[in-house]
């Protein structure tokens, strides 16, 4: 998933700067790139939802899922955001929207199944707060920011060498721009790496933030906590049966275990580790038990 | 809550207004002179019960501070959704009354630290046709909205109705003007 991303995103920089290497206009250039930014700013929702192949219910079609998002709301005093479903038995749900009065919260049928009120409550609960952190938004403009950057450098360069070192000779010239156009797509690669890095941990942080206040919110950080348990399909791992019965499906409660601190894998992915998270959730319970 | 703390994911609960709640009195009197409706002597409290030991302690202490006073003791009933509703009787004359114990209540879970866990509050009035319909007063905006649900109807409202109360009572108290907020509470004790 972390390499798609990645590579659909140095597919992007690479794009412009293809554009920029065959002398296209750079007005058009800026008009393309601000026209992606734009339709990516102001309809996330719909492309989400598409995507998702979400649908906005109404509350005669989702009495439950429309009451705990307005019970939500008037704890929160926040407008009350589009209710969607989506038809598929992945448990997910998720909110899109750049501003709190167009966004969108959508709940896949899946988790709707395997979780209880409570538990639906608090995965909402964080939805909603990354409506109200205004995080579409904020991750949008941050990851523009990032291919900006690689445009940028590439820029940089080109000035730099269409502009200085005049009357050269035309052979030396033409050597040059080989050597030039090649380190300037290798610059431009590691300036989107290194964006791609901050984005990531950007994203981590936000998702921490939304953990915090949702569970806040609900004050029920352990709902949260089994939500999250159940559908990374940690829930697994407590044996409901026999251990001599069980024996035989070992194979499948197996979960690689992940080395304690930063590994690899923890650096590339949006979300923060289950342990990270369930971490931030225990402290806040153990708060709310003492009555801070 | 200003917007750099939103943009740094840093929102915090919102703070409850347990203070226009005392529209009430004066509401109940339009009530009964412009609409039929009377009081029904029924009041409740709707909260989020946060998990941990420091809650239940609050919650116990606000119902033993209502025992205290002579009239009928509080009813606790959790609903479906997690929320817990505190019920409180009182004599349907003495509207002022109700308010003044609905009012205990939020003060002692604000004072606790829990003021965030307040949803709403319901008053409920009764007509002599045998209509039922609620105030409910939501503690994050200030605001009431009437929800009147229809009798002998699977879970539809009396949306006419509702609109002639919130035209009836709009010099009384603040009327919730975004109607989408207006969220039903089927059940509700008290109504």
């Amino acid at each position: 998933m972390f390499l798609v991303m990645f590579l659909l995103g140095l597919l992007y920089v690479v794009f412009v700067g293809a554009l920029l290497a065959v002398n296209i206009a750079w007005q058009l250039i800026v008009i393309v790139v601000g026209g992606f930014f734009f339709i990516q700013f102001f309809a996330s929702d719909r492309i989400a939802l598409f995507a998702m192949h979400g649908r906005i219910v109404t509350e005669q079609e989702a009495p439950q899922l429309h009451a705990i998002v307005d019970r939500l709301c008037a704890m929160s005093n926040t407008p009350k955001p589009k209710v969607a479903i989506a038809d598929n038995d992945m448990p997910n749900a998720f909110a899109t929207g750049r501003s709190q009065k167009r966004a969108v919260v959508c709940a896949t049928t899946g988790i709707m199944r395997r979780l209880d009120a409570e538990e639906l409550e608090g995965v909402l609960a964080h939805e909603m707060s990354h409506v109200a952190h205004h995080d579409v938004a904020v991750m949008t403009i941050a990851s523009f920011l990032g291919v900006l950057a690689g445009i940028i450098t590439r820029f940089a360069f080109y000035a730099e060498m269409f502009g200085g070192g005049g009357g050269n000779r035309r052979g030396r010239n033409d050597q040059n721009t080989a050597m030039i156009a090649f380190f300037v797509m290798i610059v431009s690669a590691i300036v989107y790496a290194v964006s791609f890095l901050l984005i990531r941990a950007l994203s981590r942080y936000r998702e921490l933030s939304a953990d915090r206040a949702g569970a806040l919110l609900t004050g029920r950080p352990s709902s949260l906590a089994s939500a999250l348990q159940k559908v990374t399909g940690a829930m697994g791992q407590i044996p409901t049966r026999d251990l001599r019965s069980a024996e035989a499906f070992n194979a499948f409660f197996f979960t690689p275990a992940l080395a304690k601190g930063a590994s690899l894998s923890s650096l590339f992915s949006t979300h923060p580790s289950l342990e990270r998270r369930l971490e931030q959730l225990a402290e806040i319970s153990r708060e709310l038990g003492e009555g801070r | 809550m200003g917007f750099l703390d939103s943009l740094l994911g840093r929102t915090k609960p919102v703070k409850a207004d347990l203070d226009d709640l005392f529209a009430l009195p004066s509401a109940a009197i339009t009530m009964q002179a412009g609409l039929g409706f009377t009081s029904s002597g029924m009041g409740s409290v709707c909260y989020k019960p946060a998990e941990g030991a420091a809650f239940a302690r609050t919650q116990a202490d606000v119902q033993q501070l209502l025992d205290a006073d002579q009239g009928p003791k509080v009813e606790l009933t959790a609903d479906k959704f997690g929320f817990t509703w505190l019920l409180v009787r009182h004599d349907p004359a003495d509207v002022a009354g109700l308010v003044t114990d609905l009012h205990a209540v939020n003060s002692s879970l604000q004072d606790a630290g829990f003021g965030p866990a307040l949803l709403c509050s319901l008053v409920s009035f009764v007509h002599p046709d045998g209509r039922r319909v609620a105030l409910v007063y939501l503690y994050k905006r200030g605001t009431f909205y009437p929800f009147a649900p229809l009798p002998g109807a699977d879970q539809r409202r009396d949306n006419a109705l509702e609109i002639q109360i919130q035209g009836a009572l709009a010099n009384d108290m603040k009327v919730e003007p975004e109607l989408n907020r207006w969220f039903p509470v089927w059940g509700a004790p008290g109504l």
